[in-house]
């Protein structure tokens, strides 16, 4: 079966380096990516890991970083901790245009019809939305609002 | 923002958006063979989709693959439709679809 492919680009008021601790530090990330961060050493080979910023600090989603080129493309494997056999790839790529950035975020490898693949498609539209007002006014939004029923928590 | 319901005001325009919601990541060639259109106007209702970015693009070695890129959407989506309609809009939306589907049902 094909597997499915989610693109999203956007444009950000920032610099390469600044949206590139946003993604790599998690203190920086969870001010915009539901109190999580991404947790690694971002060496090639490394393994990351997606963590709850709370003191119970639950791991989420593992993986390990395919291609890191700071400030410019970070690739990642990705799978959800309840289900380590379901391995996508997510890529960031990060492209200065004028004073802005442009911002890809490639998810591939998904299994169509999976709950990672409902999943990161109700997500990460409110990840990338959050992460651009906080590169551009200093706050994230909150990425769960009014959502009861989103599939992230559904399955927990 | 003005781009976006630009680009969305045109049914071919939609189709495309239609057809890359089924498929992600397509050649010209692939889109052109869904629609009954010529090449030239493909590629003139892609450059308008572009340009307000709701389709994006990606060189795959020699491939130039087309995307349908939801941020524009979800931007809009946030600006009027607030948290508490969400719920009652999805109850409406799977009503409808439920009755919808009795019906080819009989």
């Amino acid at each position: 079966m094909k597997k499915k492919e989610l693109v999203y680009v956007t444009f950000i008021r920032t610099t390469p380096k600044k949206l590139w601790d946003a993604i790599t530090k998690p203190e920086f990330a969870r001010k915009y990516w539901g109190g999580m961060g991404n947790v690694s050493t971002w060496k090639k080979g490394a393994k990351w890991e997606h963590v709850d910023h709370d003191e119970k600090g639950l791991v989420r989603l593992v993986g390990k970083v395919l291609e890191c080129k700071p400030p410019k493309r970070l690739s990642l494997s990705w799978a959800s901790v309840d289900d380590l056999k379901d391995v996508s790839r997510v890529t960031f790529e990060i492209e200065p245009i004028e004073d802005m950035v442009r911002l890809n975020v490639i998810h591939d490898r998904l299994k169509p019809g999976s709950s990672m693949a409902k999943g990161v498609a109700w997500g990460w539209p409110r990840v990338i939305s959050s992460m651009k007002t906080y590169l551009e006014t200093g706050k994230g939004l909150n990425v769960f609002a009014g959502d009861d029923e989103s599939p992230c928590e559904k399955n927990n | 923002m003005e781009a976006v319901f630009k680009a969305l005001a045109d049914k071919s325009r939609r189709e495309l958006l239609d057809q890359l919601h089924k498929s992600n990541g397509q050649t010209l060639g692939e889109l052109c063979d869904y629609l009954d259109m010529t090449r030239q106007a493909v590629t003139k209702h892609l450059a308008l989709l572009e340009s307000a970015n709701l389709v994006v693009t990606i060189r795959r070695g020699r491939e130039k693959l087309h995307y349908l890129n939801p941020m524009p959407l979800h931007e809009i989506y946030e600006r009027w439709i607030g948290k508490y309609e969400r719920h009652r809009l999805q109850a409406l939306s799977d009503l409808k679809k439920g009755l919808e589907k009795n019906q080819k049902g009989k």
